[in-house]
Protein backbone atom coordinates (compact mmCIF):
# COMPACT_ATOMS: atom_id res chain seq x y z
CA UNK A 1 0.00 0.00 0.00
CA UNK A 2 2.69 2.46 1.06
CA UNK A 3 4.91 1.29 -1.81
CA UNK A 4 2.19 1.82 -4.41
CA UNK A 5 1.37 5.28 -3.01
CA UNK A 6 5.08 6.13 -3.11
CA UNK A 7 5.22 4.89 -6.70
CA UNK A 8 2.39 7.22 -7.75
CA UNK A 9 3.93 10.13 -5.86
CA UNK A 10 7.39 9.68 -7.41
CA UNK A 11 6.04 8.89 -10.88
CA UNK A 12 3.72 11.90 -10.80
CA UNK A 13 6.52 14.27 -9.79
CA UNK A 14 8.83 12.79 -12.44
CA UNK A 15 6.26 13.39 -15.18
CA UNK A 16 5.25 16.86 -13.97
CA UNK A 17 8.82 18.06 -13.63
CA UNK A 18 9.66 16.57 -17.05
CA UNK A 19 6.82 18.65 -18.51
CA UNK A 20 8.17 21.71 -16.69
CA UNK A 21 11.66 21.00 -18.13
CA UNK A 22 10.38 21.34 -21.69
CA UNK A 23 7.96 24.22 -21.09
CA UNK A 24 9.87 26.48 -18.67
CA UNK A 25 10.76 29.88 -20.17
CA UNK A 26 14.03 30.17 -18.30
CA UNK A 27 16.60 27.39 -18.96
CA UNK A 28 17.87 27.71 -15.38
CA UNK A 29 14.42 26.61 -14.22
CA UNK A 30 14.57 23.79 -16.77
CA UNK A 31 17.81 22.52 -15.23
CA UNK A 32 16.37 22.73 -11.71
CA UNK A 33 13.28 20.76 -12.75
CA UNK A 34 15.58 18.23 -14.45
CA UNK A 35 17.31 17.77 -11.07
CA UNK A 36 13.92 17.26 -9.36
CA UNK A 37 12.96 14.70 -11.97
CA UNK A 38 16.20 12.76 -11.48
CA UNK A 39 15.80 12.78 -7.69
CA UNK A 40 12.33 11.26 -8.00
CA UNK A 41 13.53 8.70 -10.54
CA UNK A 42 16.12 7.70 -7.93
CA UNK A 43 13.22 7.23 -5.50
CA UNK A 44 11.53 4.94 -8.02
CA UNK A 45 14.71 2.87 -8.33
CA UNK A 46 14.86 2.51 -4.54
CA UNK A 47 11.25 1.20 -4.57
CA UNK A 48 12.35 -1.32 -7.22
CA UNK A 49 15.25 -2.44 -5.02
CA UNK A 50 18.08 -1.10 -7.19
CA UNK A 51 19.74 1.09 -4.56
CA UNK A 52 23.12 1.34 -6.25
CA UNK A 53 21.67 2.67 -9.52
CA UNK A 54 19.56 5.12 -7.51
CA UNK A 55 22.58 6.52 -5.67
CA UNK A 56 24.67 6.65 -8.87
CA UNK A 57 21.81 8.52 -10.54
CA UNK A 58 21.91 11.16 -7.82
CA UNK A 59 25.71 11.41 -7.80
CA UNK A 60 26.32 11.38 -11.55
CA UNK A 61 23.27 13.22 -12.83
CA UNK A 62 22.54 15.69 -10.07
CA UNK A 63 26.13 16.08 -8.95
CA UNK A 64 27.86 16.26 -12.31
CA UNK A 65 25.66 16.50 -15.39
CA UNK A 66 23.04 18.92 -14.03
CA UNK A 67 25.70 21.17 -12.52
CA UNK A 68 27.50 21.13 -15.89
CA UNK A 69 24.25 22.23 -17.56
CA UNK A 70 23.80 24.94 -14.95
CA UNK A 71 27.34 26.23 -15.53
CA UNK A 72 26.87 26.39 -19.30
CA UNK A 73 23.44 28.05 -19.06
CA UNK A 74 24.80 30.72 -16.76
CA UNK A 75 28.10 31.13 -18.62
CA UNK A 76 26.58 31.77 -22.05
CA UNK A 77 25.00 35.19 -22.33
CA UNK A 78 21.98 34.38 -24.48
CA UNK A 79 18.64 36.07 -24.96
CA UNK A 80 16.40 33.09 -24.40
CA UNK A 81 13.21 34.93 -25.36
CA UNK A 82 14.48 35.18 -28.96
CA UNK A 83 15.04 31.43 -28.99
CA UNK A 84 11.41 30.78 -28.10
CA UNK A 85 10.04 32.84 -30.98
CA UNK A 86 8.13 30.68 -33.45
CA UNK A 87 8.22 27.67 -31.13
CA UNK A 88 4.44 27.29 -31.26
CA UNK A 89 4.65 26.68 -35.01
CA UNK A 90 5.97 23.15 -34.44
CA UNK A 91 3.62 22.15 -31.62
CA UNK A 92 1.09 20.33 -33.89
CA UNK A 93 3.83 18.25 -35.53
CA UNK A 94 5.36 17.51 -32.14
CA UNK A 95 2.00 16.49 -30.68
CA UNK A 96 1.36 14.26 -33.68
CA UNK A 97 4.74 12.50 -33.48
CA UNK A 98 4.63 12.28 -29.68
CA UNK A 99 1.05 10.98 -29.69
CA UNK A 100 1.79 8.31 -32.28
CA UNK A 101 4.87 7.25 -30.31
CA UNK A 102 2.95 7.12 -27.02
CA UNK A 103 0.09 5.07 -28.53
CA UNK A 104 2.56 2.62 -30.05
CA UNK A 105 4.46 2.22 -26.78
CA UNK A 106 1.27 1.77 -24.73
CA UNK A 107 -0.11 -0.79 -27.22
CA UNK A 108 3.17 -2.67 -26.96
CA UNK A 109 3.20 -2.57 -23.15
CA UNK A 110 -0.43 -3.76 -22.88
CA UNK A 111 -0.20 -6.57 -25.42
CA UNK A 112 3.18 -7.89 -24.32
CA UNK A 113 3.96 -10.96 -22.22
CA UNK A 114 7.13 -12.50 -20.83
CA UNK A 115 8.03 -15.68 -22.72
CA UNK A 116 7.88 -18.84 -20.61
CA UNK A 117 11.51 -19.68 -21.24
CA UNK A 118 12.77 -16.19 -20.33
CA UNK A 119 13.58 -17.30 -16.78
CA UNK A 120 15.81 -20.10 -18.12
CA UNK A 121 18.03 -17.66 -19.99
CA UNK A 122 19.17 -15.54 -17.08
CA UNK A 123 22.76 -14.33 -17.36
CA UNK A 124 23.21 -13.37 -13.70
CA UNK A 125 20.27 -13.98 -11.35
CA UNK A 126 19.70 -11.49 -8.52
CA UNK A 127 20.83 -13.15 -5.26
CA UNK A 128 18.66 -13.10 -2.14
CA UNK A 129 18.64 -9.57 -0.71
CA UNK A 130 19.07 -10.96 2.82
CA UNK A 131 22.44 -12.57 2.00
CA UNK A 132 24.10 -9.89 -0.09
CA UNK A 133 23.41 -6.23 -0.78
CA UNK A 134 22.48 -4.91 -4.20
CA UNK A 135 25.79 -3.04 -4.49
CA UNK A 136 27.89 -6.10 -3.72
CA UNK A 137 25.90 -8.30 -6.10
CA UNK A 138 26.29 -5.70 -8.86
CA UNK A 139 30.02 -5.42 -8.19
CA UNK A 140 30.48 -9.20 -8.37
CA UNK A 141 28.85 -9.24 -11.81
CA UNK A 142 30.41 -6.02 -13.09
CA UNK A 143 34.02 -6.89 -12.26
CA UNK A 144 33.87 -10.46 -13.57
CA UNK A 145 31.46 -11.04 -16.45
CA UNK A 146 31.39 -7.46 -17.71
CA UNK A 147 34.94 -6.35 -16.94
CA UNK A 148 35.71 -5.68 -20.61
CA UNK A 149 32.62 -3.49 -21.05
CA UNK A 150 33.54 -1.77 -17.77
CA UNK A 151 37.03 -0.92 -19.05
CA UNK A 152 35.61 0.31 -22.36
CA UNK A 153 33.19 2.61 -20.53
CA UNK A 154 36.16 3.98 -18.60
CA UNK A 155 37.89 4.66 -21.93
CA UNK A 156 34.76 6.42 -23.21
CA UNK A 157 34.84 8.73 -20.21
CA UNK A 158 38.57 9.39 -20.74
CA UNK A 159 38.03 10.25 -24.41
CA UNK A 160 35.08 12.48 -23.49
CA UNK A 161 37.17 14.29 -20.91
CA UNK A 162 40.11 14.82 -23.28
CA UNK A 163 37.71 15.86 -26.07
CA UNK A 164 35.95 18.42 -23.90
CA UNK A 165 39.27 19.91 -22.77
CA UNK A 166 40.69 20.02 -26.33
CA UNK A 167 37.49 21.59 -27.69
CA UNK A 168 37.16 24.33 -25.12
CA UNK A 169 40.86 25.07 -24.57
CA UNK A 170 42.07 28.17 -26.39
CA UNK A 171 45.35 30.02 -26.61
CA UNK A 172 44.81 33.59 -25.52
CA UNK A 173 47.20 36.21 -26.93
CA UNK A 174 48.93 38.50 -24.47
CA UNK A 175 49.05 36.04 -21.59
CA UNK A 176 52.60 35.41 -20.32
CA UNK A 177 53.17 31.90 -19.03
CA UNK A 178 56.24 30.00 -17.90
CA UNK A 179 57.92 28.31 -20.90
CA UNK A 180 59.92 25.49 -19.34
CA UNK A 181 61.56 24.31 -22.59
CA UNK A 182 62.87 27.79 -23.31
CA UNK A 183 64.14 28.10 -19.76
CA UNK A 184 65.96 24.78 -19.90
CA UNK A 185 67.53 25.50 -23.28
CA UNK A 186 69.06 28.81 -22.22
CA UNK A 187 72.84 28.67 -22.26
CA UNK A 188 75.36 30.99 -20.81
CA UNK A 189 76.36 32.11 -24.30
CA UNK A 190 72.97 33.61 -25.23
CA UNK A 191 72.12 34.77 -21.73
CA UNK A 192 75.11 36.99 -20.97
CA UNK A 193 78.16 38.50 -22.51
CA UNK A 194 81.28 39.99 -20.99
CA UNK A 195 82.41 43.39 -22.20
CA UNK A 196 85.58 45.19 -21.48
CA UNK A 197 84.64 48.67 -20.35
CA UNK A 198 87.44 51.10 -20.66
CA UNK A 199 87.35 53.80 -17.98
CA UNK A 200 85.79 57.11 -19.03
CA UNK A 201 84.09 55.92 -22.27
CA UNK A 202 81.20 53.71 -21.18
CA UNK A 203 79.70 50.85 -23.17
CA UNK B 1 -15.03 -3.47 -13.05
CA UNK B 2 -14.01 -0.54 -10.82
CA UNK B 3 -12.74 -3.03 -8.25
CA UNK B 4 -10.54 -4.67 -10.88
CA UNK B 5 -9.18 -1.26 -11.84
CA UNK B 6 -8.53 -0.55 -8.16
CA UNK B 7 -6.59 -3.82 -7.89
CA UNK B 8 -4.48 -2.86 -10.92
CA UNK B 9 -3.88 0.54 -9.40
CA UNK B 10 -2.80 -0.90 -6.07
CA UNK B 11 -0.47 -3.67 -7.24
CA UNK B 12 2.41 -1.91 -8.94
CA UNK B 13 3.81 -4.20 -11.61
CA UNK B 14 6.06 -4.08 -14.63
CA UNK B 15 3.36 -2.44 -16.78
CA UNK B 16 3.24 0.61 -14.49
CA UNK B 17 6.96 1.24 -14.88
CA UNK B 18 6.84 0.64 -18.63
CA UNK B 19 3.94 3.10 -19.01
CA UNK B 20 5.82 5.69 -16.95
CA UNK B 21 8.92 5.24 -19.12
CA UNK B 22 6.81 5.50 -22.29
CA UNK B 23 5.28 8.78 -21.11
CA UNK B 24 8.67 10.15 -20.09
CA UNK B 25 10.14 9.23 -23.50
CA UNK B 26 7.22 10.91 -25.26
CA UNK B 27 7.71 14.08 -23.21
CA UNK B 28 11.37 14.04 -24.27
CA UNK B 29 10.48 13.70 -27.96
CA UNK B 30 7.84 16.42 -27.69
CA UNK B 31 10.32 18.69 -25.94
CA UNK B 32 12.70 18.49 -28.91
CA UNK B 33 9.89 19.79 -31.16
CA UNK B 34 8.83 22.45 -28.67
CA UNK B 35 12.35 23.84 -28.08
CA UNK B 36 13.79 23.23 -31.50
CA UNK B 37 15.84 26.45 -31.43
CA UNK B 38 17.43 26.01 -28.02
CA UNK B 39 20.21 23.41 -28.08
CA UNK B 40 20.58 23.35 -24.29
CA UNK B 41 16.98 22.28 -23.74
CA UNK B 42 17.30 19.73 -26.57
CA UNK B 43 20.25 18.19 -24.70
CA UNK B 44 18.12 18.10 -21.54
CA UNK B 45 15.35 16.34 -23.49
CA UNK B 46 17.88 13.71 -24.58
CA UNK B 47 18.80 13.22 -20.91
CA UNK B 48 15.10 12.70 -20.11
CA UNK B 49 14.82 10.07 -22.85
CA UNK B 50 17.91 8.28 -21.55
CA UNK B 51 16.38 8.33 -18.07
CA UNK B 52 13.24 6.64 -19.39
CA UNK B 53 15.39 3.95 -21.02
CA UNK B 54 17.12 3.46 -17.66
CA UNK B 55 13.76 3.05 -15.94
CA UNK B 56 12.85 0.37 -18.51
CA UNK B 57 16.13 -1.48 -17.96
CA UNK B 58 15.89 -1.48 -14.17
CA UNK B 59 12.18 -2.45 -14.19
CA UNK B 60 12.86 -5.41 -16.49
CA UNK B 61 15.91 -6.37 -14.44
CA UNK B 62 13.87 -6.54 -11.22
CA UNK B 63 10.90 -8.21 -12.90
CA UNK B 64 12.98 -10.97 -14.50
CA UNK B 65 15.31 -11.33 -11.51
CA UNK B 66 18.40 -10.74 -13.66
CA UNK B 67 21.14 -8.28 -12.65
CA UNK B 68 22.29 -7.66 -16.24
CA UNK B 69 19.72 -4.91 -16.75
CA UNK B 70 21.17 -2.90 -13.89
CA UNK B 71 24.71 -3.38 -15.24
CA UNK B 72 23.55 -2.06 -18.61
CA UNK B 73 21.88 0.93 -17.04
CA UNK B 74 25.25 1.79 -15.45
CA UNK B 75 26.81 1.81 -18.93
CA UNK B 76 23.98 4.02 -20.20
CA UNK B 77 24.74 6.45 -17.37
CA UNK B 78 28.40 6.51 -18.46
CA UNK B 79 27.54 7.21 -22.09
CA UNK B 80 25.00 9.88 -21.07
CA UNK B 81 27.59 11.68 -18.97
CA UNK B 82 30.15 11.57 -21.82
CA UNK B 83 27.53 12.78 -24.29
CA UNK B 84 26.52 15.71 -22.08
CA UNK B 85 30.15 16.76 -21.58
CA UNK B 86 31.02 16.66 -25.30
CA UNK B 87 27.71 18.28 -26.33
CA UNK B 88 28.12 21.18 -23.94
CA UNK B 89 31.78 21.62 -24.96
CA UNK B 90 30.74 21.85 -28.62
CA UNK B 91 28.01 24.30 -27.59
CA UNK B 92 30.52 26.55 -25.78
CA UNK B 93 32.91 26.54 -28.78
CA UNK B 94 30.01 27.28 -31.15
CA UNK B 95 28.83 30.16 -28.97
CA UNK B 96 32.35 31.64 -29.01
CA UNK B 97 32.50 31.68 -32.81
CA UNK B 98 28.89 32.57 -33.69
CA UNK B 99 27.61 34.39 -30.61
CA UNK B 100 24.35 32.44 -30.58
CA UNK B 101 23.13 28.89 -29.97
CA UNK B 102 20.17 28.86 -32.37
CA UNK B 103 19.89 25.57 -34.22
CA UNK B 104 19.41 27.15 -37.66
CA UNK B 105 22.78 28.94 -37.36
CA UNK B 106 24.51 25.59 -36.87
CA UNK B 107 23.74 24.58 -40.46
CA UNK B 108 26.25 27.24 -41.56
CA UNK B 109 29.00 24.93 -40.25
CA UNK B 110 28.55 22.46 -43.11
CA UNK B 111 31.26 22.51 -45.71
Amino acid sequence: MIASLAFYLFAGIVLLSAIMVITARNPVHSVLFLILSFFNAAGLFIILGAEFIAMILVIVYVGAVAVLFLFVVMMLDISFTDLRKGAMQYVPVGLLVGGVLLVELIVMVVGWQVADKASDNMASPIPDANDITNTEALGRVLYTDYVFAFQVSGLILLVAMIGAIVLTHRKRPGVRKQNIVAQQNRTQADAMEIQKVTPGTGV
Amino acid sequence: MPEALFEVGLNIGLAHYLSLAAMLFTIGVFGIFLNRKNVIVILMCIELMLLSVNINFVAFSVHLGDLTGQVFSLFILTVAAAEAAIGLAILVVFFRTKGSIAVEDISSLKG
